[in-house]
């Protein structure tokens, strides 16, 4: 668990937040120049606020109040740079090693082994950074980060500098990283998908300010932290498992929620999934639509409404805890008469893999 | 080879080729520690005197040899204050002996040493010496095992560069240490006085040629070094 509260003025701007990053992945997600990155250096002990707090497993790195402010070595935070800073001079055997020798002792330590299995950079060891891909770049500088026995590990848009396909490629080896260490993890971003993909926790930064904070699914469904985010592009989660492959080319995803059917994907049964749900792919019914080509519908109980120009973002509880956004028009809210409490069935168009 | 070079030069040229080379290696080894403070705090460094500093390093490439030279005898001469305390307490004389000849030269290739170093050390990225310290790694650690390497290349560029000049060193050093033959004669004083004398053409072409070729190999290696800072620092 890291706590964190910072004050700081720049010229022309200022930083003012406070948020919990529990285990998990936390996502810090914002606007280029919104103070996420600062509020990562902070952290790391690259760069002192005028004022604040941080905390890290009860272990206090910084404290203006009573002026603690460790260094980056005895902070132990590690940092995985957006532009991977590899050491030019050394191998990516060297590199991914550099870490070691300064660690933390008793600290818990994966083996080489593991983590060149876990990032596959198996045929990488003897090279040197300049002749690595991008992708292969940032895996490094993940596998360095995660050898020196962090308390915790920030990524700062490891995939920023990537294209689409490289993307893609890292995302799994991320997830990896989310479920098969105990390190918790701050990442930041400003594209949407990875958060979605990756994050157990949210925390939305605007201007210098937390605007939204908490769980994934919770903030992704509220609807006035959906309002705040940028574009059409607003939509809730659905975490669910895999638990059959249809005959028509169906994949059946149960959720506590109820089951989905999705367009085939290539996972195997039990594993884990996330949907997202774009609050434009949801109909609301106050019947069960009958003569219908969706294949998911789920009962659902409307409990906010926030209008939003001629439509309105209407959050609506699932039975099994979940939460949906849907975006309708003010006109059919008022003829469906919806108000905070009315039951009703929520038809999902489709729904995306994120 | 050693003889034929001895013979060629003859005994004068050589015992002055021998002192010159012994001078330039001292003068280069001793000022390798503080050169590179220097050109750390230069590079690296924000503190009040920075500019006094950057200055003091340069000075000796700006003022007439001869004055640093009278400088020098002023402060470190037998009877100067300085020079006084020093052969008392730590029996350490400069004035006319090679150790000033080499102190002389130290202080004159200075600037370049620095500078070539200060160059070099710009030239790696702090942000990588600040991913180092987030994985755990002290200041001193640091700099042994990141800044070092990547600017070993322009160290030892530096180094060629000060040897090379403390080779050719003459005004300061003519200035402070004389030029006695054995003790204080190093190549350019050798050739200064066989210019003195009539009928010994030879024997200054020789010393010419030899201060050409010390100055050519010099200047070429410390260009390859310079070149592989570049590389190191790309990682190729």
């Amino acid at each position: 668990m890291l706590t964190v509260a910072l004050r700081h003025r720049f010229t022309g701007f200022a930083l003012n937040v406070a948020f919990d990053a529990p285990a998990g992945v936390t996502a810090l997600f914002g606007r280029s120049g919104s103070g996420k990155t600062t509020i990562v250096n902070a952290v790391a002990g690259l760069l002192r606020t005028d004022a604040g707090r941080i905390v890290a497993d009860g272990r206090v790195l910084f404290d203006s109040a009573t002026r603690v402010d460790l260094t980056p070595q005895q902070r132990r935070i590690g940092y995985v740079f957006q532009d991977a800073r590899l050491f030019p001079h050394l191998t990516v055997r060297q590199n991914l090693l550099y870490g070691a020798r300064f660690a933390r002792q008793g600290a818990v330590a994966p083996s080489l082994d593991t983590v060149v299995d876990l990032l596959g950079l198996g045929g990488l060891l003897p090279r040197r950074p300049a002749l690595l891909s991008g992708g292969e770049q940032a895996r490094v500088g993940i596998g360095r980060a995660l050898l020196a026995r962090p308390r915790l590990m920030i990524l700062d848009e490891p995939l920023a500098a990537l294209d689409g396909q490289r993307r893609a490629e890292i995302l799994p080896y991320l997830e990896r990283l989310r479920d098969d260490t105990a390190v918790p993890i701050l990442y930041i971003s400003h594209a949407m998908a990875e958060v979605t993909r990756l994050a157990t926790t949210l925390v939305m930064i605007e201007a210098g300010r937390v605007t939204q904070a908490g769980p994934i699914d919770r903030v992704l469904s509220d609807p006035l932290a959906a309002r705040s985010m940028e574009g059409g592009d607003v939509g809730a989660v659905l975490s669910g498992h895999v638990t059959a492959q249809e005959p028509d080319g169906l994949t059946r995803i149960t959720t506590p929620d109820g089951d989905l059917l999705v367009p085939m994907v290539a996972a195997s049964p039990g594993q884990t999934l996330r949907l997202r749900v774009k609050a434009a792919e949801v109909i609301l019914s106050l019947s069960r639509p009958q003569d219908s080509s969706a294949l998911n519908v789920l009962p659902a109980t409307v409990a906010r409404i926030e209008p939003d120009g001629p439509t309105a973002l209407v959050q609506v509880r699932l039975d099994g805890g979940g939460a949906l956004l849907a975006r309708i028009t003010c006109r059919s809210v008022a003829a469906l008469g919806l108000a905070p409490g009315t039951a009703c069935f929520a038809t999902i168009k489709s729904a995306g893999l994120v | 080879m050693g003889a034929a070079l001895s013979e060629w030069l003859g005994p004068d040229g050589a015992t002055a080729l021998a002192l010159s080379l012994k001078v330039a290696f001292w003068a280069t080894l001793v000022s390798l520690p503080p050169g590179l403070i220097c050109a750390m705090a230069l590079a690296r460094g924000r503190f009040w005197g920075r500019g006094l500093l950057n200055g003091l390093v340069h000075l000796p490439l700006i003022l007439p040899p001869v004055v640093t030279g009278y400088l020098l005898l002023v402060v470190l001469g037998r009877r100067a204050p300085v020079g006084a305390w020093l052969e008392q307490s730590l029996g350490i004389v400069f004035a006319f002996r090679w150790t000033g000849a080499a102190l002389a030269a130290a202080i004159m290739g200075f600037p370049l040493m620095v500078r070539a170093m200060r160059l070099a050390i710009e030239a790696v990225d702090p942000r990588l010496e600040e991913a180092a310290a987030t994985l755990g790694a002290s200041r001193a650690a640091i700099f042994a095992t990141i800044t070092l390497p990547l600017i070993l290349p322009g160290v030892i560029a530096g180094a060629v560069l000060a040897f090379a000049k403390a080779m050719g060193e003459f005004g300061a050093t003519i200035t402070f240490v004389s030029n006695i033959p054995g003790q204080t004669q190093t190549l350019p004083s050798a050739i200064y006085a066989a210019l003195q004398v009539p009928g010994s053409d030879v024997t200054v072409a020789r010393l010419v040629i030899l201060s050409i070729v010390v100055a050519l190999v010099a200047l070429a290696l410390s260009e390859v070094m310079s070149r592989a800072v570049a590389r190191r620092i790309a990682g190729r």
